[in-house]
């Protein structure tokens, strides 16, 4: 009631506030006119932030342009700089580097969050505590992450390698971990895993409690083993949730850049040198920008097809 | 204008049976992820070649067709 009058008096005071001009030319507007109104400065804004820069990569993917000599001559150059990089080995390899890190962080992440969330989901004595302790990592920044792991990984201080050493009986600094290049593709695939298992976990979370209770007491009464509860109700049904988890993952380590720029800057040689990183590369240290637009957009039309995928699944979801 | 096609128009044609949404855009999603994978196999650099061209017809398809009626 209350709140009702108070929000009825802010009303009355913006409409005394309101210059005359104004009221007069508002009075004359339709409702959707009025709706207009409101909306463009949000379409301008969005226009001149989406709409217009990618619009304008999309011209510069067709040029031999190069933003270190900005007054050199614009040439048109059609579909070269595409096929350069469609028949460019190098430009595939990075793709492949892509592909064994996305594959990896999915697969390690899945089967862990999708443990831990069947851990949580028992409601153990403290489970609150866990659950905040375990999403600690997916609320840090990337760029923090990627800093500190550089020094866990570091083989003389690191904390890492005296873990490892603990375990596996080997000197500290035996190893290391970013300048190996057998071991460098895994120190990110164990930072992102770290980092982003806690959000499969909480998808996965949702999953395991939308399962209603009726079906597990079902199955107790059919005398049904845990392990049959397991395979026949909860990974059936909660299995959307996993497919959302690992399209949302699979987007994201895609177009992965922060945490790899900063912990190993796609060394050593080119061993963890992602699509993202040879994109920068190709932009800002050989000045391609042309070359480098028509990368971006051959990213961009992927993790687009990808998230109409995503969108499709999410669809399937919710109709469920 | 509706965002979809008007169902009542093409209810009972043949094209209401030949453009419905689901098989079509079960067909775009299978392209786009054909093309993600040949974007991203190791195997032969001439699918590679092919990959972008695949996963932009998908998309392209997959915009079109979510305009189908279902």
């Amino acid at each position: 009631m209350h709140e009702a009058a108070a929000s009825a008096s802010v009303a009355e005071r913006v409409a005394a506030a309101t210059p005359e001009t104004i009221v007069r030319r508002v009075r004359g507007l339709s409702d959707r006119a009025i709706a207009w109104v409101f909306v463009l400065p949000t379409m301008a804004l969005l226009l001149a932030i989406n709409i217009f820069p990618l619009i304008w990569t999309i011209r510069l993917s067709f040029t031999n342009y190069r933003v270190n000599r900005a007054n050199a001559p614009l040439r048109w150059v059609g579909i070269d700089n595409y096929v350069s990089i469609l028949t460019d080995p190098d430009i595939w390899s990075s793709m492949q580097v892509t592909a064994r890190f996305v594959f990896w962080t999915i697969a390690i992440e899945t089967i862990l969050g999708f443990l831990l969330a069947v851990l949580i989901d028992r409601k153990f004595r403290g489970h609150g505590f866990w659950t905040t302790v375990i999403l600690i990592p997916m609320m840090l920044s990337p760029a923090v992450v990627g800093n500190f792991w550089t020094f866990l990984y570091q083989p003389q201080i690191g904390l890492f390698n005296y873990a490892a050493s603990f375990i596996a009986g080997i000197p500290p600094s035996s190893f290391q971990m970013i300048g190996d290049v057998s071991l460098a593709p895994w120190s990110i695939v164990i930072v992102d895993v770290w980092m982003w298992t806690p959000y499969v976990m909480l998808i996965c979370l949702a999953g395991l409690r939308s399962i209603p209770g009726y079906i597990y007491e079902a199955a107790e009464v059919d005398r049904a083993s845990a392990w049959r509860q397991f395979w026949s109700i909860t990974l059936p049904l909660a299995l959307p949730f996993i497919m959302l988890a690992v399209l949302f993952r699979g987007i994201e380590n895609f177009k992965m850049f922060d945490m790899v720029n900063l912990l190993t800057n796609g060394g050593p040689g080119s061993t963890t040198e992602l699509a993202s990183i040879t994109l920068k590369r190709e932009a800002f240290e050989k000045w391609r920008t042309g070359y480098s637009s028509a990368f971006a957009i051959v990213l961009f039309v992927a993790i687009f097809g990808l998230a109409n995928i995503y969108v499709k699944a999410l669809n399937q979801v919710k109709q469920r | 204008m509706s965002d979809h096609l008007d169902q009542g128009m093409l209810k009972g044609s043949p094209l209401a049976r030949i453009f419905r949404r689901r098989p079509w855009e079960t067909l775009a999603t299978v392209l786009i992820a054909t093309g993600i994978l040949m974007l991203m196999q190791p195997i032969s650099l001439e699918l590679y070649t092919h990959s972008f061209a695949t996963i932009l017809f998908g998309t392209v398809m997959f915009i079109i067709v979510s305009k189908f009626p279902d």
